[in-house]
C-alpha cells in the first residue's frame, strides 16, 4: 500500500490544516515567488434542453486591463476523428487561464480520441464527464486554473451539461454560467431557465402564491436567452465582449454560430 | 530531497516527445490505478497550494475551491439516517444550490461530503473502487470498519498537503449491524452513534442532541434528520438549498427525497409553530 503513494513525498514545510485560523501574509517584504497563472477573463454559459445543448463563450482575451485579442475561442469540440472535429459529439468550454484551458482541452481530446479508436464508438457524455473529473483531480496539488463545462447529448438523447470546479468536483445541471461574469449571468439564468422566484399571476398573495410551472425551453428561445445574457454581461463587465460563439448540439451534429458583441 | 532535486533539475526541453508515462496514459482508456499527482515545481508545494487555493488564509487567492456544508448521520434502532444540505460556496458566492453531498459508494454504503467537494467526490469514488475489489478478492462485502479505515489511511498519507474533507461512512453489514464512522483529512477516524459535520454542525447538533433517542421509529428518525438540517440552513449562511435524506437499512440504502428547504421551512413554522423568531406577515 505504501508504495502506491510514494510519488507524493510528504513535504518538510509547516503542517497545515484547513481548520487553522487565517494567517494572511499581508505587508512586509514581498518574496520572490512562483506565479504560474494569469486570469484571461471572459465568460462561458451552457444550457441544456430536452433534445439539445447550447454552450457559448465570448471570444475576448484579457490580462489585467489589456485586451490581448478579440478572437480566442473558449469553447471546443472534443473527440472527433479529424482535426476539423466535424464528427465530434462533445463540447468543452474552459474559462480562467487560457493556457491551462488549452492544455486541458488537448489532453481530454486525445483521451476521447483514443477511446474512440479502442472501443470503435464515440465516448458518452457521462463517461467523458467522469474522465474529465479525474484529469482535473490529477492536478489537485498544482491545479489547472480553469472552470470547465462539458456538454453533449446523453444516452436518451436529452441535453446534458456537466460543470466543474478547478480540481474536478462535478455535477450534472440544467444550466451554468462560468468565468468572470458568472455572478452576473447565473442569477438571470436561475430566473429565466429554472423559473426561480416566478409565480403564477393571480394565484394569490403571500403563502398562497403558486410557483410558475416548469416547462422545458425551445431551442430558439435558449439561443435568444444566451445572446441576451452576454449582451447584458458585456454592458457591466470589462473582461467580456468582442464576439460570442455558440455551439448548438443536436442529434444532427454541432452547429457553431458566431455573433458580434460590443468591442469597447 | 535528492529525489526532488533530481525531479526538477532536468533540462527544460529534455522531453521533446511524450514521456513513457504520458504515452501509457494515452494507451489506457481508463485512468491507471496508481495515484500520481502533478506537483508544482517549488520547494514547498503545500504552502504554494495554500496561497493559490485557500480563500480562508488568502481571500484574494486566484483559484476558489467549493466549500461549506451541513451534513449529519445517526444510528437508531431501524438503521442509520443520513441527511445533508446542498449548498456549495466559493467565498461569498453560492456556487451551487443542488450539490449531491450524499455519495453512494455502493448499494449499501453511503459517504457524506464536507470540505473540498472534489476531494470528497474523488476519494469516495476511489473508496468505492477499493470496496468492489475487496468484494471480488474475498467473496464477501467489506465491513464499514474496514472501508472507513481504507479512507482514513489514505487521507493520512496525504496529511499536510492540503486535502480538506470531513466525511462520514454509513452502512449496515451482517457482521457489524448498523455502523457509522467519521473520517477527516487530519486522519481522525471515530466510530459513533451520531455525528454532524461542516460549518453548520453546531446548529444541527443543537436539534439532534435535544431530540435524539436510539429507540425512535423510522418516521421520527427521518423527521429529526430533516429538522436538524433545516435548523442549520436557517442559522448558517454557508448551508442551504435542498435537504437530501437517506435511510440505510440492512438490505441497502433508501433515498427519501431531495426537497427544497423553503416550503419545508414555512410548513414547519406555520403548522408546528416553530421558528417563532421569524414573522409570517409578508406585507
Amino acid at each position: 500500500m505504501a508504495a502506491m503513494f510514494s510519488q507524493n513525498p510528504l513535504m518538510n514545510g509547516p503542517n497545515y490544516s484547513f481548520n487553522q485560523a487565517p494567517s494572511t501574509s499581508s505587508g512586509g517584504n514581498k518574496e520572490h515567488a512562483f506565479y504560474p497563472y494569469t486570469d484571461n477573463g471572459g465568460s462561458t454559459l451552457a444550457i441544456s434542453g430536452s433534445d439539445f445543448t447550447i454552450i457559448a463563450g465570448d471570444t475576448r482575451s484579457t490580462s489585467g486591463y489589456s485586451i490581448n485579442t478579440r478572437f480566442q475561442p473558449k469553447v471546443f469540440k472534443i473527440g472527433g476523428t479529424t482535426s476539423a472535429q466535424d464528427d465530434a459529439t462533445l463540447v468543452l468550454s474552459v474559462v480562467g487561464f487560457a493556457a491551462d484551458g488549452e492544455a486541458l482541452k488537448e489532453r481530454l481530446d486525445t483521451i476521447v480520441k483514443m477511446y474512440r479508436y479502442q472501443h470503435g464508438k464515440p465516448m458518452s457524455v457521462k463517461a467523458c464527464a467522469q474522465r474529465l473529473s479525474t484529469i482535473l483531480y490529477g492536478k489537485r496539488f498544482f491545479p489547472y486554473y480553469v472552470t470547465a463545462i462539458l456538454g453533449g447529448l446523453d444516452e436518451e438523447g436529452k441535453g446534458a451539461i456537466y460543470s466543474y470546479d478547478p480540481v474536478g468536483s462535478y455535477e450534472r445541471e440544467q444550466c451554468r454560467a462560468a468565468g468572470a461574469a458568472a455572478s452576473l449571468i447565473m442569477p438571470f439564468l436561475d430566473n429565466q431557465v429554472n423559473f426561480k422566484n416566478q409565480y403564477m399571476p393571480g394565484s394569490g398573495v403571500g403563502h398562497e402564491l403558486q410557483e410558475r410551472e416548469k416547462i422545458p425551453l425551445k431551442i430558439n428561445e435558449v439561443e435568444d436567452l444566451v445572446k441576451d445574457a452576454f449582451d447584458s454581461a458585456v454592458e457591466r463587465h470589462i473582461e467580456v465582449g468582442d464576439g460570442l460563439q455558440m455551439f448548438v448540439i443536436t442529434k444532427s451534429g454541432i452547429e457553431v454560430i458566431y455573433k458580434a458583441l460590443k468591442k469597447d | 530531497m535528492d529525489t526532488l532535486v533530481a525531479q526538477y533539475s532536468k533540462p527544460m526541453f529534455e522531453k521533446e516527445n511524450y514521456s513513457q508515462d504520458d504515452q501509457m496514459e494515452l494507451y489506457q482508456a481508463a485512468p491507471s490505478l496508481s495515484l500520481r499527482f502533478a506537483m508544482p515545481p517549488v520547494a514547498q508545494p503545500s504552502a504554494w497550494l495554500r496561497a493559490a487555493t485557500d480563500d480562508n488564509a488568502n481571500p484574494n487567492c486566484p483559484i476558489k475551491i467549493a466549500h461549506g456544508t451541513t451534513t449529519l448521520a445517526f444510528r437508531f434502532q431501524g438503521g442509520i439516517i443520513v441527511a445533508t444540505d446542498s449548498r456549495a460556496t466559493a467565498g461569498n458566492w453560492i456556487a451551487s444550490q443542488t450539490v449531491k453531498k450524499v455519495i453512494e459508494i455502493n448499494n449499501c454504503l453511503l459517504g457524506t461530503m464536507a470540505g473540498g467537494a472534489a476531494d470528497c467526490q474523488y476519494w469516495l469514488a476511489y473508496l468505492g473502487m477499493q470496496c468492489r475489489l475487496h468484494e471480488l478478492r474475498h467473496k464477501r462485502r467489506i465491513s464499514v470498519a474496514a472501508a472507513s479505515k481504507i479512507l482514513a489511511n489514505l487521507v493520512y498519507s496525504y496529511k499536510g498537503m492540503g486535502l480538506s474533507m470531513g466525511t462520514m461512512c454509513a452502512g449496515v453489514t451482517p457482521s457489524e449491524g448498523p455502523a457509522l464512522y467519521y473520517i477527516d483529512s487530519d486522519g481522525t477516524r471515530l466510530a459513533g452513534n451520531l455525528f454532524c459535520v461542516g460549518s453548520g454542525q453546531t446548529f444541527a447538533y443543537g436539534v439532534l442532541d435535544a431530540e435524539y433517542k436510539y429507540d425512535m421509529t423510522e418516521e421520527e428518525a427521518l423527521a429529526l434528520g430533516s429538522r436538524s438540517i433545516l435548523a442549520a440552513t436557517h442559522r448558517d449562511a454557508y448551508s442551504g438549498g435542498f435537504i437530501n435524506l437517506y435511510h440505510v437499512k440492512e438490505d441497502g440504502w433508501v433515498k427519501h427525497g431531495f426537497s427544497d428547504t423553503a416550503p419545508i421551512f414555512w410548513k414547519t413554522k406555520l403548522e408546528k409553530g416553530e421558528f417563532s423568531n421569524v414573522t409570517s406577515e409578508l406585507v
